[in-house]
Order: C-alpha cells, then sequence, then structure tokens
C-alpha cells in the first residue's frame, strides 16, 4: 500500500526541490534621515509560483525584518501591497518572479506618493481625491424612506459601471500616470474614474454636482490619454475609458 | 509646514516611453512634435519678418532654408506637422469618448478596452503618414 504523504510532507519537499534563485534588490529609504534612497539586494530562491511579496517577505523573516512593506490579503484584493516592481507600477502579491522573466527582480515605492519608509507609501491624497468625487449614491430619497427596499437595475445598466466598481484603491494607476509625474494638484485617474463610476450608474442622481467638481484646470482636463493608468490596473478598471467619457459628458458627445 | 516629498517621477519618467507601450511612445512624440511646431512657429515669424530687411534681406535668409540643413529642418517640420495633426484628431475623438471600447465585466488578464486596435491603428497610422510625408518633401525640396 502506497503511503499519502501529508500536505506536510509535500511542502517540505518542494521547498527542498527549488534550483531557481533570484536577486532581489529592495530600495530603503527613511526620509527622516537618509539623503538618498539606497538598494539592498538579496538572493532568494523561488518557485514557479512565489510572488514579489512572498520574496520580500522571505527578506524580511530570514535576512532584514527591518524592510518596510504595507501588505494585507495576498490575493489583489485590499490594494495595499502596490509597488515599483522592475520600473512599473504592480501588486506585489498579484506579480509572480517567473513571470518577470529577469534573474534580477528591483521593488521601489510607487512614484507619485510620499515615502513613509521603503516601500511603504502615503495614500492621504489619493484617499482626498477619492472623496473629492463624491463616492457614493446621490439622490434625494433613499432606500430606507422608499417604499420598494431596492433601487432595480437592469443588468445593462449594471454593465455601465460594474467595472469601475472593481477600483481597490492600490494607487498604481495615480503612480503610472504621466501627468501626475509632474502635476501635485492633477485629481489623477482614480479620483476620475470613480467619478464616472457614479455618473454611469443610474440610481444616482449627482452627476452634475461630480462634473462641476471635475471641470477645473487640474480636473480632467490634464489628462491626455496616454493609458498607461489602464494598462497597469490590477483589476481591469480601464480607468483611461471612464475618463474620456467623462469628458465626453462635459464636450457634449454624451448626455 | 515644511513641504513634504511627494516622490514625483519628474519630467524624466513622464516621457519616458519605454514601459507602456505605442501609447505612451505617441504621448511622447505629440508633445516633442508639438513643442516643435511651436519652436518652428516662432522661427517662420521671424524670417518672413526679415522682408522688412527689403529684398536682399528676404532672399539672404530665404537662401538659408536651401541648405541641407534648412531641407533637414523643413522635413522634420512636415513630419512633426503630419504626425501632429492625425494623432491630434485620434486624440481629440478619444477625448469625446469615441472609439475607446464599451464598459463590461472584464474578464483576467484584463486587457484594457480604451487601447484597443483602433488607436493602435491610428498611433501608427500617423507614424507612417509622418514618415511618408517627410519623405515626399525631401523629393520635392531636392527637386526629384
Amino acid at each position: 500500500m502506497t503511503q499519502v504523504p501529508s500536505i506536510a510532507e509535500e511542502q517540505t519537499a518542494k521547498s527542498s526541490s527549488s534550483s531557481k534563485s533570484v536577486k532581489l534588490r529592495i530600495a530603503k529609504y527613511n526620509p527622516e534621515h537618509d539623503g538618498e534612497s539606497k538598494f539592498m539586494e538579496f538572493s532568494i530562491p523561488y518557485e514557479r509560483w512565489t510572488t514579489v511579496l512572498e520574496a520580500i517577505l522571505k527578506v524580511k523573516k530570514h535576512f532584514d525584518h527591518s524592510v518596510a512593506v504595507r501588505y494585507s490579503c495576498r490575493q489583489a484584493t485590499c490594494g495595499s501591497c502596490g509597488m515599483i516592481i522592475n520600473g512599473k507600477p504592480r501588486l506585489a502579491c498579484f506579480t509572480k518572479i517567473s513571470e518577470l522573466d529577469s534573474d534580477v527582480v528591483t521593488v521601489e515605492p510607487m512614484n507619485n506618493f510620499p515615502i513613509i519608509r521603503d516601500l511603504a507609501v502615503r495614500f492621504e491624497r489619493l484617499f482626498d481625491t477619492h472623496n473629492k468625487v463624491k463616492p457614493y449614491l446621490i439622490r434625494e430619497d433613499s432606500e430606507i424612506k422608499s417604499n420598494e427596499k431596492e433601487f432595480l437595475q437592469s443588468p445593462e445598466e449594471v454593465e455601465q459601471y460594474i467595472q469601475f466598481s472593481n477600483c481597490i484603491k492600490c494607487g498604481l494607476c495615480n503612480s503610472a500616470c504621466p501627468t501626475m509625474a509632474t502635476d501635485s494638484s492633477f485629481i489623477g485617474p482614480q479620483a476620475l474614474a470613480q467619478a464616472y463610476r457614479y455618473v454611469a450608474d443610474s440610481r444616482d442622481k449627482g452627476k452634475d454636482t461630480r462634473l462641476k467638481i471635475i471641470d477645473e484646470s487640474h480636473g480632467i482636463w490634464r489628462c491626455h490619454f496616454a493609458g498607461s493608468c489602464s494598462q497597469v490596473c490590477p483589476k481591469g478598471v480601464d480607468p483611461a475609458m471612464g475618463i474620456q467619457f467623462l469628458r465626453g459628458y462635459l464636450l457634449g458627445f454624451r448626455s | 509646514m515644511e513641504p513634504i516629498d511627494e516622490n514625483k517621477e519628474g519630467i524624466g519618467g513622464m516621457i519616458n516611453p519605454r514601459r507602456y507601450g505605442i501609447e505612451r511612445v505617441a504621448y511622447l512624440l505629440m508633445r516633442l512634435s508639438g513643442l516643435g511646431l511651436l519652436a518652428y512657429f516662432i522661427g517662420h515669424i521671424y524670417e518672413t519678418s526679415s522682408i522688412l530687411k527689403g529684398e536682399v534681406g528676404w532672399d539672404e535668409f530665404l537662401a538659408i532654408t536651401q541648405t541641407n540643413e534648412g531641407h533637414a529642418i523643413l522635413a522634420i517640420v512636415i513630419a512633426m506637422c503630419v504626425f501632429h495633426t492625425v494623432n491630434g484628431i485620434r486624440v481629440m475623438l478619444g477625448h469625446g469618448g469615441v472609439g475607446v471600447g464599451k464598459p463590461s465585466r472584464p474578464d483576467y488578464p484584463y486587457d484594457p478596452a480604451s487601447q484597443n486596435y483602433r488607436h493602435k491603428i491610428g498611433i501608427y497610422s500617423a507614424i507612417v503618414l509622418a514618415a511618408i510625408a517627410m519623405m515626399y518633401g525631401l523629393a520635392v525640396m531636392y527637386g526629384e
């Protein structure tokens, strides 16, 4: 009779079968006392399924526990672990080392966000701009006062905005945006995409209010349709599409 | 209060065309051609103002454009003009929400619908037309 190995035994066997290793370069920077960012290098064994976040956590566990990194769900849902991986903004938990096709993996904090330390950045501005576009349904009545228990929508009406409701506020779009790279006052693709998410919702009555908020010099007109925001979105939100539709409303292409 | 370092990528990051595909290349070329055309416009006004110096002054300045360097600059201007026009039409249509796809439930690997083949064709067309116009311009300038 063949003995079935336990899960623990299987994991031990798999971990010992690892033959590849990658050079992981982590940006280390503390704005309180460092003049500039420095890179620390670690050789990390990895499997086909090992993510960049797992590699960073290996570094924290075995080599340098002081590496500052924000993470939580490890499944591309919380939006915490956004960082620049080999030059592009990505979620560390959603990026496998094997998919990067490189012997060197360089991780840096996201651009266009103030650095707290190492890979952790401040999100205050992203949340401020997100709040600025009133990310909630605006209407005079409410579900509680209405005779009906819910606001019914057809599948077609849901399709208009459901893509944009996938936003996890990871900030990768703002990090990739060329306007954000130079304009500190630009509202950013994340907030604009969320403005469209509610404008396109048939239950919402706040379209004019939101269009007024984004119709300013550092608002929607600073988007030049480079599309980088959509290319880096880990949830398929496509902010560039939402922004162009919003502008369509303002230019009279849409009603 | 001390200003917070926002860790901005800056102009170097803004003009880096290597990371985000042909759309970001078009973004860079659009800016470069716009600035180039603005510079040409200013130069053109300066050039035509030389007519105030009389026929001799006008002929002397016009002779500069008949050199190899002058032809090269004019050829680049033609290319910038054509690219900026064609890509500008693409971007203007996109800004109105035309040709950017329609919202739908995203499926992995989440190819963005706004970066679709229509816009890619528009960008490549702008580049090819600019190259053709530049070559035609050179052929006319050298009288072939």
